[in-house]
């Protein structure tokens, strides 16, 4: 009696830890899905405007309806999936390879290397992020390029505290020391040890800040400082229906926008997901 | 900032009326489920224990034995993933199981209480330590608020705390660890209880401060005529502080009985296992294992001893630059302080040789700088004079940088004291065993490399299937063995032991210690055994050197030092071990 | 106490020294011309060279920069291109509204957040605890001005509860006599009641957005904090002496529980000032985010880097006050220095 019990109890368990975790994993797909293949498959050309059909709620034509130029949004919201997720990722990538590896330098080989670095980090951090973000891009120039850049930078400090933490934890290490005894020179314990021992917590690191450099670089196109109209990308989008809201239009904005929210919630989830495997700990 | 608390309105005493013949602590077929990610555990089973008024329990056994399982069951303070599921807790008659939280928090401090290893991080941090005895007093209404403070102080003053008043106003980060175990002893007995459980309440004390703390608990508790129960591992604890004990094994109970009586004629195979396994003066190494698995001895290399020392330091010192907390004012502008304040010396000076195939003790307690002296030698920091000769050459000018890159390096190694700690969590026991060969040795390809580790692993009796596992799913004991294939991947010439078995179970330790002699004897190896624990030192080593506070206190031939010691320190330390009898 | 204020400011001037570089650096990057605006579209060549050299931007960078570290020592943050105000009066005239704003939304979220970290962190497993965890991931996923538009349009297109979002206040009212600066308590020392609920109005959507914003963050650290807190053996040292949960929640659990709160409040704060300017701009706030916003549209160095400074300034203000905070809780960083 109280066998079967525990198995269900064990089951119950374990599909529900994973389940959202599954569903996040489902849900990215989509969304890569989206940003590959998008443009080859929206029912309309996302720049075509047509003035006959400016401003109509959304139908069966028009799943989302059309905006002031008549373009229709749900194309759009599609096709604005390829750049946003290449802006995330591009800016994550960037600043996973100079901040994680600064990190870990830092924290393990400590001295000059670790107050240059520090001092770097402390002077972006000395900045409100988002408004460092608006003078670099201002001071740039509105590219994409521009944009993962200063995403990254501002992103540097965070991953620069925790590639670093993690490092300076180990770098006393039973192991590490092992290390040294068997012979391994210090870059080759950096790389060989310590590296693949911190992995784990930085792809956590990494799925969170995918959602942080969207919701980014949407805040920038939203004030004029990001991609410029007519390129489709959610946060212009949101601008270009902010004015409509107040008279009740509220398609033109609303689906970019929850476009944005699911594409963050996802990376939001999948990162607590592999933080929970990864860590059971340090749970949220 | 810190509210006083008002009186609270005192409660009935939760007690029955019992008479003295009964126990004052019953425990009935306790079992205790947990649920863990793998599904359930079952942590103790149907266990019975029993305290009478006045007595001192031991609850000895391994890990995994379920001894604390047993006693937060007891307390109700089980982890949310707990149940207990079966059985019956009687405490003065009153069956606890059935308790609500209430009446349990009512019970916890003032009937019964607990007191746990890791003293310091018992304490609220944040908390003046004065302040935390006060608030237990309060919470039991023992005492009225304006004589609390007086009544914490009086309690500071009884755990033999000086200048208690003063101390009154600390943190605990301002204490030491024995301080601080004190002050949580104080906090476990300010209300009176009549049940007091320690669980290790000595793991990770000194030897000193160890018998200073127990002496004080039985100082206590027999004054007040209270029945405490001692949980621990060390049978010489248990022997010399416990009138009855209860064995447990894999949370089972395996047998109940007077303290001599299980020292003198043991029933269960177990307990015979344990008593058999624990390191303490007249046994020999061999006598440590079951009868059954006792190999012969190999042969002592015949280069033992001979020719030249092996090692040999000679005024060996480290300089510590001692953190000073004064503003860069006073620093640049105040008066130069004298030198000592300015430095600390954790090596002061010391000089001693090893020759081949001895295995010489280094031993004292923590601070003593034996970790510091033994990291020096094996070249993982600089010294800051002195001189480190090895077979011929002086290794202590090279700094730790070179000296990885140089054919030397494989030939001074060391095994680890945490077997969790020094093995990389990414890599499988052959890639571990495997990183000296790869880096240092003189054979490559996969499979050579591959059969060298099988060969190592027979050889530290690790079977090879658990070569490719992960650090995570071995034992203790098969983790301290891939530390020690390791270590002798190369052959060295010289291995230094940092504590190599305090981490593990003491039948565990049993045979890892015969394994190392063994080895030693084979591969004709010198070691430096640092340890705390001079039972195990006396089974291992041919030579002792006692350290204290950077210097060498006394050194000579084990028999030697442990039976006749010239310093007062060997004395005070040899009388502070606790033995079981023999 | 004295020797640790003394050494975090210490250590905060080279970070100031860090921030006045880069700004200068960044706002001369700005692209356009500012002699050509400044001189209107039919100047010509001379005319726009003559300003050139009135405003010194045909001096060499390093001198320029000496130029600027001058005016800062007195206090003289340059003129505005567009408005031909000096900076220093528009950031102090609307400061207080960006201040309100932050401020009111801060509150909002604190009051909400904390508790439910506390409560979802005491009775895990519970339903409070799932709703802490949904509200901490769904609140870091919203984008602030997406947020604020879904606001208007529920409360005001909707629902007609609130009123336009066209500012601070609707253009019938007037601002009340100037005390602080600050509306809600302008209009309170007034006693004009009327204009307290009107200003409220106005405000109340905006702040709820920026606490909508940092409620996720603030519940989720709390949460974290007060589980490993309350996991720790000092807790349980407290548990098994008996202490009653009330106790041992707020006096053992939640002190020590709130310091890293504390000091996620630092960057919840740097979050809340980027997304000031997103809300000014829905919400057509006259804070001096949208002034920043308008200023780096039309090239219009000054403000630009006004406003940046600002608020590092701010931000490093607030940094050492949470270092202060921290420092009073926690006799460790008193004591130990």
């Amino acid at each position: 009696m109280k066998e079967s019990n525990s198995i269900l109890r064990h089951a119950r368990y374990v599909v529900s830890e994973n389940l959202v975790t599954g569903f996040a994993f489902l849900l990215f797909v989509l969304i890569a899905l989206a940003a590959l293949f998008g443009p080859y498959i929206v029912p309309h050309d996302p720049l075509a405007s047509d003035t006959a059909t400016t401003l109509r709620s959304p139908s069966f034509k028009h799943w989302f309806g059309t905006d002031q130029l008549g373009r229709d949004i749900f194309s759009r919201v599609i096709v604005a999936t390829r750049l946003d997720f290449a802006i995330a990722l591009s800016s994550v990538i960037l600043v996973f390879a100079m901040g994680g590896l600064a990190g870990i330098a830092s924290g393990f080989f400590g001295g000059w290397t670790d107050r240059i670095i520090g001092r770097i980090s402390d002077t972006i951090m000395a900045f409100p992020l988002f408004v460092l973000a608006m003078g670099i891009v201002a001071a740039l120039g509105n590219t994409v390029t521009n944009i993962v850049l200063a995403t990254a930078i501002i992103n540097f400090p965070l991953y620069v505290r925790v590639a670093r933490a993690e490092a300076n934890v180990r770098r006393e290490a039973g192991f590490v020391q092992a290390a040294r005894l068997s012979g391994n020179s210090e870059s080759r314990i950096l790389l060989t040890h310590i590296l693949p021992n911190i992995m784990p917590i930085m792809m956590v690191q990494i799925s969170l800040t995918m959602g942080y450099a969207i919701l980014n670089a949407a805040g920038l196109s939203f004030i004029g400082l990001g991609v410029r109209p007519p390129t489709p990308e959610w946060g212009i989008m949101v601008a270009e229906g902010a004015g409509n809201i107040i008279s009740g239009e509220w398609w033109i904005a609303l689906f970019p926008g929850l476009a944005l929210m699911l594409a963050v919630f996802c990376f939001n989830l999948l990162g607590d997901g592999l933080r929970d495997l990864v860590d059971p700990q340090r749970r949220t | 900032m810190m509210a006083r608390r008002t009186r609270k309105k005192a409660r009935p005493r939760v007690t029955g009326d019992v008479p003295t013949s009964m126990p004052l602590l019953e425990v009935r077929d306790l079992t205790v489920e947990f649920a863990t990610r793998r599904g359930v555990v079952r942590a103790i089973e149907h266990v019975d224990v029993a305290v009478a008024k006045g007595e001192t329990l031991g609850i000895v056994g391994e890990s995994g034995s379920g001894k604390s399982v047993t006693s937060y069951a007891v307390m109700r303070i089980l982890d949310r993933a707990g149940r207990i599921i079966q059985g019956s807790v009687l405490f003065s008659g009153l069956d606890l199981i059935t308790k609500s939280d209430a009446d349990m928090r009512d019970l916890r401090g003032r009937e019964m209480s607990m007191i746990f290893q890791n003293p310091r991080a018992a304490l609220n941090p944040i908390r003046k330590i004065g302040h935390q005895i006060e608030d237990v007093l309060l919470q039991h209404a023992q005492v009225g608020n304006q004589d609390v403070g007086e009544y914490a102080i009086q309690m500071l003053d009884q755990v033999q705390i000086a200048r208690p008043r003063e101390r009154y106003h600390a943190y605990p980060f301002e204490l030491s660890g024995g301080m601080c175990q004190r002050v949580v002893i104080a906090l476990a007995l300010a209300c009176r209880p009549q049940l007091l459980i320690a669980d290790e309440p000595t793991t990770g004390l000194d030897v000193t401060t160890q018998k200073a703390v127990m002496d004080l608990v039985v100082e206590l508790t027999r004054k007040r005529d209270m029945s405490s129960i001692l949980i621990t591992h060390d049978l010489g604890v248990a022997a010399a502080y416990c009138n009855r004990l209860v064995v447990m094994q894999n949370g089972h109970v395996v047998e109940t009985a007077k303290s001599q009586t299980i020292f003198s004629k043991p029933s269960h195979a177990y307990t015979r296992k344990l008593m058999r396994a624990t390191p303490r003066p007249g046994v020999s190494l061999r006598e440590l294992l079951p009868e059954d698995v006792r190999a012969p001895r190999p042969k002592a290399s015949p280069a033992r001893g001979a020719g030249a020392p092996l090692l040999t330091v000679e005024k060996l010192v480290k300089e510590y630059p001692r953190k000073r907390d004064v503003t860069l004012f006073a620093r640049l502008f105040g008066p130069k302080p004298p030198i000592e304040q300015e430095i600390f010396r954790a090596v002061d000076g010391i000089s001693f040789s090893i020759k081949r195939g001895e295995s010489v003790g280094l031993v004292g307690e923590s601070g003593c700088g034996k970790s510091t002296t033994s990291m020096m030698l094996m070249r993982l920091i600089d010294k800051s004079s002195g001189l480190i000769m090895f077979d011929g050459e002086n290794i202590g000018e090279i700094p730790p940088r070179d000296f990885t890159r140089l054919p030397l390096r494989k030939r001074i190694q060391m095994v680890f004291q945490d077997p969790t700690d020094s093995l990389n969590p990414r890599y499988t026991a052959a890639r571990a065993i495997a990183d000296p060969i790869l880096r240092l040795g003189d054979i490559s390809g996969g499979d050579e490399v591959r059969a060298r580790c099988e060969q190592l692993a027979q050889r530290v009796g690790l079977p090879n299937e658990l070569l490719d596992r992960f650090p995570h799913q071995l034992s203790g004991g098969q983790k301290a063995r891939v530390g020690i294939a390791r270590a002798i991947a190369l052959k060295p010439d010289l291995v230094v032991l940092d504590e190599p078995t305090a981490a593990l179970d003491v039948s565990v330790q049993a045979v890892v210690l015969n394994l190392l002699q063994d080895l030693k004897d084979s591969l004709g190896m010198s070691y430096l055994f640092v340890s705390h624990d001079l039972n195990v030192v006396r089974l291992l080593c041919d030579r002792v050197i006692v350290m204290r506070a950077g210097q060498i206190v006394e050194e000579g031939l084990t028999e030697q030092i442990l039976s006749e010691p010239q310093a007062n320190y060997t004395r005070e330390l040899l009388a502070a071990i606790p033995h079981p009898p023999v | 106490m004295l020797g640790l204020i003394t050494k975090r400011l210490l250590l905060v001037i080279p970070n100031l020294i860090g921030v006045v570089i880069i700004t200068f650096l960044l706002t001369r990057a700005l692209p356009g011309d500012p002699a050509a605006y400044f001189a209107g579209p039919a100047a010509s060549k001379e005319a726009i060279e003559q300003i050139r050299v009135k405003l010194g931007l045909d001096r060499p960078l390093p001198e320029q920069f000496i130029r600027y570290v001058k005016d800062l020592a007195r206090g003289d943050l340059g003129n505005s291109l567009t408005t031909g105000q000096p900076v220093v009066t528009e950031i102090r005239r609307r400061l207080p509204a960006s201040a309100e704003l932050t401020l009111l939304g801060l509150m909002i979220s604190i009051s909400i957040a904390v508790p439910l970290g506390i409560l979802a962190a005491v009775k895990q497993g519970s339903w409070i605890d799932h709703a802490c965890r949904v509200v901490a991931t769904a609140g870091v996923s919203l984008p602030v001005f997406f947020t604020g538009l879904l606001l208007v349009y529920l409360f005001y297109f909707v629902l007609g509860w609130s009123p336009a979002p066209l500012g601070r206040l609707d253009v019938f009212f007037s601002a009340p006599p100037q005390v602080t600066g600050f509306y809600l308590i302008d209009s309170l020392t007034a006693r004009d009641f009327g204009l307290f609920r009107a200003v409220l109005g106005q405000l109340i959507l905006p702040a709820v957005t920026l606490g909508i914003f940092s409620l996720a963050p603030i519940a989720r650290m709390t949460r974290a904090s007060m589980l490993a807190v309350l996991g720790s053996d000092f807790v349980r040292t407290a548990r098994a002496s008996g202490l009653d949960n009330r106790t041992v929640i707020l006096t053992y659990a939640f002190r020590n529980a709130m310091l890293p709160v504390i000091t996620t409040l630092g960057m919840v704060f740097s979050f809340l000032l980027g997304a000031n300017v997103l809300v000014e701009k829905v919400f057509a706030w006259p804070g001096i985010g949208s002034y920043a916003v308008e200023a780096l549209i039309a090239s219009d160095f000054a403000p630009v880097q006004g406003f940046v400074l600002t608020m590092a300034i701010l931000y490093v203000a607030l940094n050492l006050l949470i270092d202060i905070l921290y420092g009073i809780i926690d006799p460790r960083v008193r004591l130990e220095g």
